[in-house]
């Protein structure tokens, strides 16, 4: 009996395919990790050994069976959470529940990941169609700067937030013009967007305001004291109440429009063809669809999506704005958009993740200010994670994430 | 200037023509057209940015002439005028020695992105490359002091390149070996470079300076800062690393134009597909052209710590983006070493012309002042991307004349 021949008998006989198998493996690998932090705890280093141990175990029977992508997920998941628990194990209780109160940290977990969310989604439609956007960053600082310009004119954060999509797709159609009619290099008209929104919202933001920056919420008749509401329906302190019970606005809406783009993406004949339009642009014309007008459309909603993220962090989460406030956001955004395979849930998965690195970052250095190591001290590592994650994506150790076909090339109808 | 059209990547001998005014083949006048093209083309687009600029200070009330002017008065670039004299001549000097304190790494960020471009690819991490040259050039000239000056200076510099090449070179071995795109891998390497060396020299950081209370490196010895050799070393005078820059423009057109790397480089950048069927290693010349990018934007980083600055703190990491003017630089200058040059000139005037220190404030605001040299900057970047327009709208007003002349020839 050759190996083959047992491999195929052991996944006939096994009560459980090899791919639960491996799923088990990474839910292991993670308890490993997860069992040494709060509420559990655990201060014994055998047992993130054992479960580690037991998750490659299993991650290497489901490689074994061939099921790799699952199998390794188990192995990495294994070996990180072994890693986790012990070196969690080294600080004192105290800390560790100072830093990881769970309630709060997942509530700033979903503020941080939103304005990416938005962004995210923006990518998402723009590269599924065929156009590279790498000036996200800027359609998102346009549409920080013009929210929160048009929520203090109009004394209305609704009107703010539309002109933020106005700029967001006004500077998007600059891209979309640039890359669908004049077939420019991609990257280079989306650094020009990055550039132009910087220096133009600097601009106007020095113009218009001075140096003192934008009223505060409290002082003068900016919003007329009223910001994106938070909607409330639990004030209680149970877990799922300090996650959810009051959260911003957006946060929701990000929430439902990543379910409506996947919906709309991979159920609707109008998301086919921008899918279409971003794999094989030629095929997709030759039956009829308007490539340039699906690019543009896309494009333009990426804009307006990116400017909806840049106007939460204005309007809805600091109720200010800064040159270059946005600090790389639309970059993180492009990440998630790749760690997702350029997929919604993926995306917002990704987002969700890096906001967990950098609400992790704030909390850690405050929980850690009296210990020695100025790894925790500072936070800073915590704030690269997201990059390292997307870096290791990208070079495909880890389920590898490969962009539609014809992302980046332009199309000239014939 | 620009790479003539006709350069042929796979090495075929063409016969040379002498040089005449008239080129004599089809080729010869079609090889001279791109050659104008090549020239008008990044002038054509920074007339245009700094005419959209001066619209742009007009429509928010100021005038846009008088601007201009304190900006040029404030790069020091009237030096070279024979009728300024005296205090005035004298400031124009120092303002002088600022812009090209700034030319300096703007140049060597240029080739950094000039470079790979020529082999097809594009490197937005000259930002991250700059600066993981700049960390280990603030390592060396500060940890290892009580060294001879020359030699300090040259570890210092060596090493600093040498890291900014390990940087670049971490994007193009995953570029070779997994195909990662190097647009996403440099951008990643960028924000990874940025938090690391907030780690590193923020507050408790490991390589914090000696107060305890402000984020900010050691400062170098001063056996590892660069010789001044125009104006007071007190006062920020121009150092050698000018020099130095100049240095690797050379270095730059000597490697692409006369040695097989460049010529390998090249033509991979050329067609990737043809040069693996002619034999050569795509994939060791995507990780080299990305290791010796990296190499010039370390090597950056080293000029502006040993130059002038000599330590670095974390919200000059936040802010600093000599890599991104570095994209600009390039893109104006068409990847050429002469291009990169005069794109690094004007970038490094504009921006010291529009810098707190320079602008004369009751003209203008410098602070919307660095904004408007942004504005500027994105507007070149746009317009050199759509040298499909640039080119035919020129094509359009030459059409007439060429074919003309063509009939009569």
């Amino acid at each position: 009996m050759s190996t083959f021949e047992l491999r195929d008998r052991l996944n006939e006989r096994s009560l459980a395919s090899a791919k639960t198998v491996a799923i088990c493996g990474i839910v292991i690998g993670i308890l490993a990790g997860w069992l040494a932090l709060p509420p559990a705890t655990v201060r014994n280093p055998a047992l993130p050994i054992v479960l580690g141990f037991i998750a490659v175990l299993l991650g290497a029977y489901g490689i074994y069976c061939d099921e790799k992508r699952a199998g390794w997920g188990a192995v990495a998941a294994g070996l990180a959470g072994t890693a986790l628990g012990l070196l969690v194990q080294h600080s004192s209780v105290g800390h560790l529940e100072s830093a990881f109160a769970w309630g709060t940290l997942l509530a700033a977990t979903l503020r941080y990941a939103t304005p990416l969310t938005f962004a995210a989604l923006g990518g998402i439609f723009s590269e599924r169609s065929g156009v590279v956007n790498i000036g996200l960053e800027g359609m998102m600082l346009a549409g920080a700067f013009f929210g929160i310009w048009g929520a203090d004119k109009t004394g209305n954060w609704i009107l703010g937030v539309l002109i933020a999509m106005l700029a967001g797709g006004l500077f998007a159609l600059l891209h979309a013009i640039w890359s669908i009619h004049l077939r420019a290099d991609q990257i280079v008209s989306g650094t020009a967007v990055n550039f132009l929104a910087l220096g133009l919202t600097g601009y106007l933001f020095i113009q218009v305001y001075g140096s003192n920056g934008t009223p505060s919420l409290s002082s003068g008749n900016w919003f007329k004291g009223e910001s994106i509401p938070d909607v409330t329906f639990s004030s209680s302190s149970n877990f799922f109440a300090q996650v959810f019970g009051q959260i911003n606005l957006m946060i929701w809406i990000a929430i439902i429009l990543v379910v409506v783009s996947h919906l709309f993406l991979f159920r609707t004949s109008l998301g086919l063809r921008i899918r279409a339009c971003g794999e094989h642009p030629r095929a997709a014309d030759t039956v009829g669809i308007d490539v340039y007008k699906v690019r543009y459309s896309s494009v333009v909603l990426s804009g307006v999506l990116a400017a909806m993220g840049g106007a939460y962090l204005s309007v809805g989460f600091t109720h200010s704005f800064n040159q270059n406030m946005t600090a790389g956001r639309g970059f993180i955004a492009l990440a998630a958009v790749i760690f997702g395979k350029w997929r919604p849930f993926g995306a917002f998965g990704a987002a969700l993740l890096f906001g967990f690195s950098t609400a992790l970052a704030y909390a850690i250095p405050p929980a850690y200010s009296d210990t020695a190591s100025s790894v925790l001290k500072s936070g800073s590592l915590f704030q690269a994670l997201p990059y390292v994650l997307t870096l290791i994506a990208v070079a495909g150790v880890i389920g590898r994430s490969i962009p539609p076909a014809a992302d980046g090339r332009p199309y000239k109808r014939q | 200037m620009s790479q003539p059209a006709g350069e042929n990547p796979a090495g075929a001998p063409s016969p040379q023509q002498p040089e005449s005014p008239y080129p004599q083949t089809f080729v010869g006048r079609l090889t001279a057209r791109y050659r104008v093209g090549g020239i008008v083309t990044p002038i054509f687009t920074v007339i245009i940015a700094f005419l959209a600029g001066g619209i742009v200070v007009a429509a928010t009330g100021h005038n846009p002439l008088e601007t201009y002017r304190a900006i040029f008065n404030g790069t020091g670039l009237n030096w070279f005028f024979p009728w300024v004299t005296g205090s005035e001549r004298a400031d124009a000097a120092t303002n002088l020695q600022q812009t090209l304190i700034l030319t300096t790494p703007l140049i060597l960020c240029g080739l950094a992105v000039a470079f790979a471009f020529r082999c097809g690819m594009f490197n937005i991490g000259g930002q991250g490359q700059y600066l993981v040259g700049s960390y280990v050039a603030v390592f060396v000239g500060s940890a290892w002091a009580g060294m001879a000056g020359p030699a300090h200076i040259f570890l210092a510099v060596t090493l600093a390149a040498l890291a900014g090449a390990a940087w670049g070179g971490i994007a193009g071995f995953l570029k070779a070996t997994t195909g990662a795109h190097e647009v996403i891998t440099t951008i990643m390497l960028n924000w990874i470079a940025v938090w690391v060396g907030n780690y590193f020299f923020g507050l408790q950081g490991p390589f914090q300076g000696p107060d305890a209370f402000n984020p900010i490196s050691n400062t170098i010895a001063d056996s590892a800062k660069l010789p001044v050799f125009w104006g007071d070393p007190n006062l920020q005078g121009l150092h050698v690393g000018l020099f130095i820059a100049l240095g690797m423009l050379v270095v730059f057109w000597l490697i692409l134009n006369r040695t097989t790397l460049g010529f390998e480089v090249k033509a991979v950048g050329f067609n990737p597909d043809a040069a693996e069927y002619g034999g050569i290693s795509v994939k060791k010349n995507y990780f080299l052209a990305m290791a010796i990018s990296g190499c010039f934007a370390g090597l950056a980083g080293a000029m502006d710590i040993l130059g002038w600055e000599f330590n670095i703190s974390t919200p000059q990491i936040l802010f600093s983006n000599i890599g991104f003017i570095g994209i600009a630089v390039a893109l104006l200058g068409r990847n050429t070493a002469l291009g990169t040059l005069l794109g690094a000139l004007l970038f490094g005037a504009l921006y010291v012309g529009t810098s707190t220190r320079q602008l004369d404030p009751s003209v203008f605001d410098p602070e919307l002042a660095s904004n408007l040299t942004l504005i500027i900057q994105g507007l070149v970047v746009l317009f050199v991307g759509a040298d499909l327009l640039v080119i035919s709208i020129w094509n359009q007003r030459r059409r007439i004349p060429t074919r003309r002349r063509t009939a009569l020839e």
